[in-house]
């Protein structure tokens, strides 16, 4: 892969994109409203038809300023050259809407359900967002830096069952 | 009062036999989430074999069991399904709460994880160790024994209480700590079997 090349050429059509690499990885920073066009564009004219993973970043006492709160993480993979590239996007609060990629990978439908469910970020246009691995009833997103680690006392909110009633 | 019987007739307690027979037929049923259901299994299989100890009949519903092993961690998803399964059990029943996990919540000290099954539903037996190996938990199928031999009653009176008829306190509203969802209060300091 050119990457130089595939870069100027994305640059091109999206100004605010901005890249980096290290060790043979390339990562691409764009904005959240170009964010579906290129990654579509990837997909369509550059051979990246997997979607290997859509993770998050909550860079709430990070030293370092981002442009927004979370850093949201695309990472796509080439089955044909087995090459990698990484996509991301920063978020501020209070609008943590991403749009949904699931019309060009199917696999991008969990995925954004474990985002949502670990970090409160929604993904407009999904299908059916709900929560995949906590309970429906969790009232937080856990994985946000601001949530302690033992919880708010999710984990004690349980009828307690006596011997004498069971 | 002279009784004159013949020598292969004994003479006991109802329930000192009733729980003679229990003890000897303990029906586990294996709620095992982690890696001490390995060690469970392993309790199972040829070398230890639980089958020594009457405890061999695996069953995987909770209806046709009488002691239910929880081994390992039980998360804040799983602990419903737990109090469900400990619901179903027939009467009389047992629990062994298996591992430093179950007991505690062992090293996972976080939101997700219950820590310590005795917080909500009774545990008979705690087996310590992470996991434990198959001699303790053959240890406590022991003590289990014990236990059943020296407490038990054939009408089940030492689980008698005025409210019995009641519904399961898990199924009155008063049960929960708080209504689905909202979280209540403080943490209490102490689980009420711990």
């Amino acid at each position: 892969m050119d990457v130089p090349g595939m870069i100027q050429g994305l640059q091109r059509e999206f100004p605010s994109l901005s890249w980096s690499e290290f060790r043979g990885q390339v990562r691409v920073w764009v904005g959240r409203d170009g964010l579906f066009r290129l990654l579509q564009r990837l997909k369509e004219g550059h051979g990246f038809d997997m979607l290997a993973d859509i993770t998050c970043v909550d860079y709430l006492y990070y030293p370092d300023k981002k442009p927004g709160r979370f850093g949201l993480v695309y990472v796509l993979s080439n089955t044909q050259t087995n090459q990698r590239i990484v996509v991301r996007t920063f978020l501020e609060e209070p609008e943590l809407v991403a749009p949904s990629v699931t019309p060009l990978w199917e696999a991008a439908n969990w995925l954004e359900r474990e985002v949502w469910d670990m970090f409160g970020i929604r993904f407009a246009g999904h299908p059916d967002l709900r929560r995949i691995l906590l309970p429906e009833d969790f009232a937080s997103h856990p994985l946000r830096k601001d949530y302690p680690l033992q919880g708010l006392g999710e984990r004690n909110n349980f009828p307690v069952i006596r011997r004498a009633e069971s | 009062m002279a009784l004159d019987l013949p020598d292969n007739v004994l003479i006991t307690k109802l329930d000192a036999i009733a729980n003679w027979c229990r003890k000897y037929s303990l029906w586990p049923m294996p709620f095992a989430t982690a890696c001490c259901g390995i060690e469970l299994m392993a309790t199972g299989a040829s070398r230890n074999d639980i089958a020594r100890f009457g405890a061999e009949v695996f069953r995987f519903s909770p209806r046709q069991a009488d002691l239910m092993i929880v081994a390992g961690r039980v998360p804040i998803k799983m602990m419903p399904v737990l109090q469900r399964i400990w619901l179903q059990m027939h009467e009389p029943k047992w629990c062994i709460s298996m591992g430093a996990c179950a007991s505690s919540g062992g090293v996972f000290d976080t939101y997700a994880v219950v820590q310590g099954i005795d917080r909500f539903i009774p545990v008979d037996i705690y087996v310590p160790g992470c996991p434990p190996r198959p001699e303790q938990l053959i240890q406590a199928i022991v003590d289990l024994q014990e236990k059943i031999q020296r407490e038990g009653t054939v009408m089940g009176r030492e689980f008698e209480y005025p409210d019995r008829q009641r519904p399961p306190l898990a199924l009155r509203p008063e049960g929960r700590a708080g209504p689905p969802g909202i979280i209540a209060g403080p943490p209490p300091e102490e689980g009420p079997y711990s």
